[in-house]
């Protein structure tokens, strides 16, 4: 089903809430298949308990997010590296 | 009308109905999904249940079919919120597929096509607590709700009925699962809401 999951810009409200920066122009390597490419690209999945956004190369779990009611828990194990563009 | 749900949209039903606390009525299906859908067929489909020294025990889909099957009628409880009471399943007991196994551990960790990990004491799963449910009200289990076979714990957070079961670990240790590791709680009792971890 292909309105399974949402592209990764969706995560900027989310992840905003706890990064300085703007994630979804940042360019992440997949730690599983080491594609690289803009958060944006990644395929979200939002209808769970959490945020889980997975490889469109390979669809491991590259990030995940938890809301609870007082913190947020962010696991970005699947990102070997995050390359943030700064002036 | 304060003890009704924010969600409850039944008709005569709800009155005597008890959910847990924080939870609503809901009579559909909701269909949640951490990633894309395994499409696993019969004929390729396999259980095994591996112990804490190593041993396995597999059944295939024929195989699997043949062990006595059971019809438990559940309430469920999803940590998001919704309640579906009176659900009707067929599927194998975990006391029938842990009969023969030779085991003295106290976890077990569910884990399932597509990656989805979930870890529970072994004694929620026994007892006729769990099931190996492979059919939902009359009809094969459809793959957007866990099919060819899933979990079904309904006594716990409904994110432990883990959807495309392929097996169980017993172990010796906890060992939390995809949910657990990321702020949900370890037991997940939806009649005590331990929803997330302090709980
Ligand atoms: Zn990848």
């Amino acid at each position: 089903m292909s309105d399974d999951y949402q592209d990764g810009n969706a995560l900027a409200g989310p992840l905003g809430e706890i990064l300085a920066f703007d994630v979804t122009t940042a360019e992440a390597s997949c730690a599983c298949c080491a594609r690289t490419g803009p958060v944006a690209t990644l395929r979200l999945y939002k209808r769970a308990p959490g945020l889980v956004a997975r490889c469109p190369a390979c669809e491991e779990v590259v990030l995940r997010m938890v809301r609870t009611p007082d913190a947020a828990w962010l696991d970005m194990r699947g990102i070997t590296s995050l390359r943030i563009p700064l002036p | 009308m304060g003890i009704v749900s924010p969600g409850f949209r039944g008709r005569g039903r709800g009155r005597d109905v008890k959910l847990p606390p924080g939870q609503y009525l809901t009579e559909d299906f909701p269909v949640l999904s951490a990633g894309p859908t395994p499409r696993v067929g019969k004929d390729d489909w396999e259980f095994t249940v591996t112990t804490e020294s190593g041993r396995e025990y597999s059944w295939d889909w024929r195989q699997f079919m043949e062990l006595p099957s059971e019809t438990p009628t559940v309430d469920i409880h999803c940590v998001t919120k919704w309640s579906k009471l009176g659900t009707r399943w067929q599927g194998v007991s975990l006391d029938t597929l842990l009969a023969d196994v030779d085991t003295a551990a106290d976890y077990v960790l569910a884990h399932s096509y597509g990656g989805y990990t979930t870890n529970m004491p072994l004694e929620d799963v026994l007892d006729g607590q769990a099931w190996i449910a492979y059919r939902f009200d009359g009809e094969d289990l459809p793959a957007e709700h866990g099919g060819p076979a899933r979990l079904l714990v309904p006594h716990l957070y409904f994110w432990k009925s883990a959807k495309w079961v392929r097996g169980l670990r017993l172990l010796d240790q906890d060992e939390p699962g995809f949910w657990e590791t990321a702020g949900y709680h370890d037991y997940g009792d939806p009649w005590r809401e331990q929803r997330y971890q302090g709980d």
